[in-house]
């Protein structure tokens, strides 16, 4: 008898902690009453709760350490932990999407461009407006890119944290060898395609290209070159695709004809090695490059890599800016806390401990200089003003499933093996029909 | 499962004493509860772990489901769009090769197994650690490694090559190349494995057999192909079963090896690779969920004719 009673209690047991997981799951958490207003007023001093900061980058976790320091000299009481997810092979995001559909998001997490709408329009996060009409943030301190970038049907939902924009990059030695003149901020796509294929000319059999890019992905390259012909990827409304304006199939053309000429590297050596890292190790001359390779780059080549803006295209030199943001859940449990938090790290306090890192740009404006002081004589001042007239980086509430389609399609476009013009019509009828599916 | 299908031959096993039978009979009943508390923490990890999981993907396979949770039943619609999906086939037949290539390397295992076993062999310990080292790293720094050993500008497989004046090909980004090259990866990690499951085997081989063999006259190739081969069968057996099983699972390697956009990739991708993307890239779980049950399908078939076909070719000493 009295082993039948253990296992009853056993088997009740575990009934019992199962039936508690699965009602953990379905619980939705409502939503703070003040948050739900949507109204703000900077919390007393003295209130007191536990935050969980959510990010990906291991190698920021130090500054925002001293962001949170001296967030506590000002709320002593709120204790915030920092914890890291690496964002390689999808970790980051495969958590927080976990973690979304179980209502245990943390406190304040990093969003970034593509997800965004994502988030936002699942109801998933905290409009943060009400931050913004208390005036515990003023949203005219950052590129008005990035903030289009958060904005989603009309309300804020994320405060930038920071950027980066794309900007030619060069090698003055290899460009100077070769007896060509160096890049300026006053090329245009003719100047790049006329000096790559010289430059490609000059060192035909050693290996070294005239120009790179990396064409596994848009940010800094034909996202920008789309831009720079008078088109865009997608409409800004985000309900069509772009790629099937004559604009928008010129920026891609503009990258098959680098390769057809042979200035640039093929669609298969991007693929097999890093671009940026091709033109840290001399394989490339100049390459279109975002900002958030500058550092590495800087600390490989020293003085011999300059950069200037993006050259100009029939319509503009225009870059496409991406960059984080600090966002609440919807359902946070500590509204007022969370959005003290995030009023405080979009502040300019926490904005220089960020630049003084060296590690990226600050999305705050004027709080850039020691970011571009970090790389003497390199030029970096170009990212600041290509983030001034940028545009937001292309996303749509489910950028990921047009987002395969454009890494499916478009390599055979830039290797020749199909007419660029069709896979950018197939490209936007299959994006089209994403974009159809998420409504 | 493989604990079954390992467990080597009794060995000469010594007469029960009939006493003894009774006892372990009478004992059974006695013991009651203690055989489910051991067995317990297993049956629940295995329930929560694998068969809860089977049954809810299953079920969402009939469902649309939302990106953050909320599943809405819409009946047979992810399999009717499976049916009519152009990358399934292509997929299913990239998997296919690759299974195909890597259970290349059972017969490869059993001739370097052979070597190993040769009595008095020397460092064979050492060889059989060598071998086994790629099997227990993870497949993505494995995978790393070998993308930058196959790349085609400046890995040491183009370079060596080279010195013969071949030109070697962009092998993880041709359609065709990069399929070997994932494959000829695969086929090296598993080797490890099947070595220790073949070394076993071939221990397991009473040596009169071959003392008889070569009493007879029998060369060393002739034991090989008369002896070893017909009776190492059941380690063969137990080894491709499992290699079919894993290579239609292939997705690090391929995932690491190949970057998330890849001239080759129609002509590269796995079943699983295609899941994935539905999966957490397209946000499309219904449908992903669809496409993990046509995996789970095509491997149950492939192992049921496996065991099917067994009889006839696999000798149980």
């Amino acid at each position: 008898m009295t082993n039948l009673n253990r296992r009853t209690f056993l088997s009740v047991a575990a009934l019992a902690t199962a039936t508690a997981t699965l009602a953990a799951c379905g619980n939705n958490g409502t939503p703070g009453s003040g948050a739900a207003a949507g109204d703000y007023a900077a919390p007393p001093k003295d209130i007191s709760a536990e935050l969980t900061y959510a990010i990906w980058g291991a190698a920021q976790k130090p500054f925002l350490q001293e962001s949170i320091d001296e967030f506590n000299k000002e709320y002593p009481n709120i204790k915030i932990s920092i914890d890291v997810t690496p964002s390689k092979g999808g970790a980051y995001w495969t958590k927080i999407q976990t973690l979304a559909s179980s209502n245990t998001l943390p406190d304040v997490f990093w969003m970034n461009g593509p997800k965004i709408k994502l988030y936002a329009q699942n109801d998933q996060l905290l409009p943060l407006d009400g931050i913004v009409a208390a005036k515990a943030v003023d949203l005219a301190n950052y590129p008005q890119g990035l903030v289009d970038l958060y904005t989603v049907d009309g309300k804020v939902y994320g405060i930038p944290k920071d950027y980066d924009s794309s900007a030619i990059f060069y090698s003055k030695s290899l460009v100077a060898a070769a007896g060509v003149p160096e890049p300026t901020a006053d090329w245009t796509w003719e100047d790049l395609k006329k000096h790559s294929v010289e430059l490609s000319k000059f060192y035909e059999g050693k290996g070294i290209h005239g120009v790179t890019a990396d064409l596994t992905g848009g940010q800094t390259s034909y996202y920008n070159t789309i831009l720079g012909a008078g088109g865009v990827v997608i409409t800004k409304d985000g309900k069509k695709s772009g790629y099937d304006s004559p604009e928008a199939i010129e920026g891609v053309q503009f990258w098959r004809d680098l390769i057809e000429a042979g200035a640039s590297p093929s669609m298969q050596q991007i693929t097999e090695t890093y671009s940026a890292d091709l033109f840290r190790s001399g394989k490339a001359a100049i390459t279109m490059e975002a900002s958030y390779e500058a550092g590495a780059t800087f600390e490989a080549m020293g003085d011999d890599v300059k950069v200037v803006p993006l050259p100009k295209g029939p319509v503009s030199n225009q870059s496409v800016i991406h960059g984080l943001a600090n966002v609440i859940p919807a359902n946070s449990k500590n509204p007022d806390a969370a959005r003290a938090f995030v009023a405080f790290l979009a502040g300019k306090k926490a904005a220089e401990l960020q630049s003084a890192s060296g590690q990226v740009i600050s999305a705050f404006k004027g709080t850039q200089q020691a970011w571009v002081d970090a790389l003497p004589g390199m030029g970096a001042q170009a990212f600041l003003d290509a983030a001034e007239s940028a545009s937001p980086y292309p996303a749509s509430k489910n950028s990921g499933a047009w987002g395969k389609y454009e890494q499916d399609l478009l390599p055979p476009a830039f290797a020749g093996t199909k007419p660029v013009a069709d896979s950018a019509k197939e490209l936007a009828t299959k994006m089209n029909e994403a974009l159809a599916q998420e409504a | 499962m493989s604990r079954v299908l390992t467990a080597p031959p009794k060995a000469a096993v010594p007469p029960r004493d009939p006493s003894e039978k009774a006892v372990r009979r009478r004992s059974i009943k006695r013991d009651g509860i203690w055989p489910w508390v051991f067995i317990g923490p297993t049956v629940f990890g295995m329930g929560l772990f694998y068969v809860w999981p089977v049954l809810q993907t299953f079920y969402y396979s009939f469902t649309k489901w939302g990106v953050f949770g909320g599943s809405k039943f819409i009946g047979i619609e992810n399999y009717v769009r499976l049916l009519s999906d152009s990358e399934i086939p292509q997929s299913l037949l990239n998997t296919a090769l690759y299974t195909a290539i890597v259970l290349l390397g059972i017969p490869i295992a059993m001739v370097l197994s052979a070597l190993m076993e040769t009595p008095g062999m020397k460092l064979a310990g050492f060889y059989r650690t060598l071998y086994f080292i790629p099997y227990i790293t993870m497949p993505a720094a494995v995978g790393i490694v070998w993308r930058l050993i196959f790349n085609g500008d400046f890995g040491p497989i183009n370079w060596f090559l080279s010195l013969f004046g071949i030109q070697g090909p962009y092998w993880t980004s041709t359609p065709g190349f990069a399929l070997v090259a994932v494959a000829l990866v695969g086929l090296w990690m598993s080797m490890g494995f099947n070595l220790i499951i073949m070394g076993a085997g071939m221990r397991e081989i009473p040596r009169e057999m071959y003392e008889a063999a070569e009493m007879d006259g029998a060369s060393r190739l002739r034991q090989f192909f008369s002896i070893t081969v017909p009776l190492l069968t059941p380690s063969i057996f137990f080894v491709s079963v499992l290699t079919v099983i894993g290579g239609f699972q292939l997705f690090d390697l391929l995932y690491i090896m190949m970057g998330k956009s890849n001239l080759a990739m129609p002509q590269t991708q796995s079943l699983v690779y295609i899941f994935y993307n539905q999966a957490f890239l397209q946000n499309d779980k219904g449908y992903a969920a669809a496409i993990g049950i046509l995996i789970l399908a095509v491997i149950a078939i492939l192992t049921f004719i496996q065991f099917r076909v067994q009889k006839r070719w696999v000798n149980y000493v």
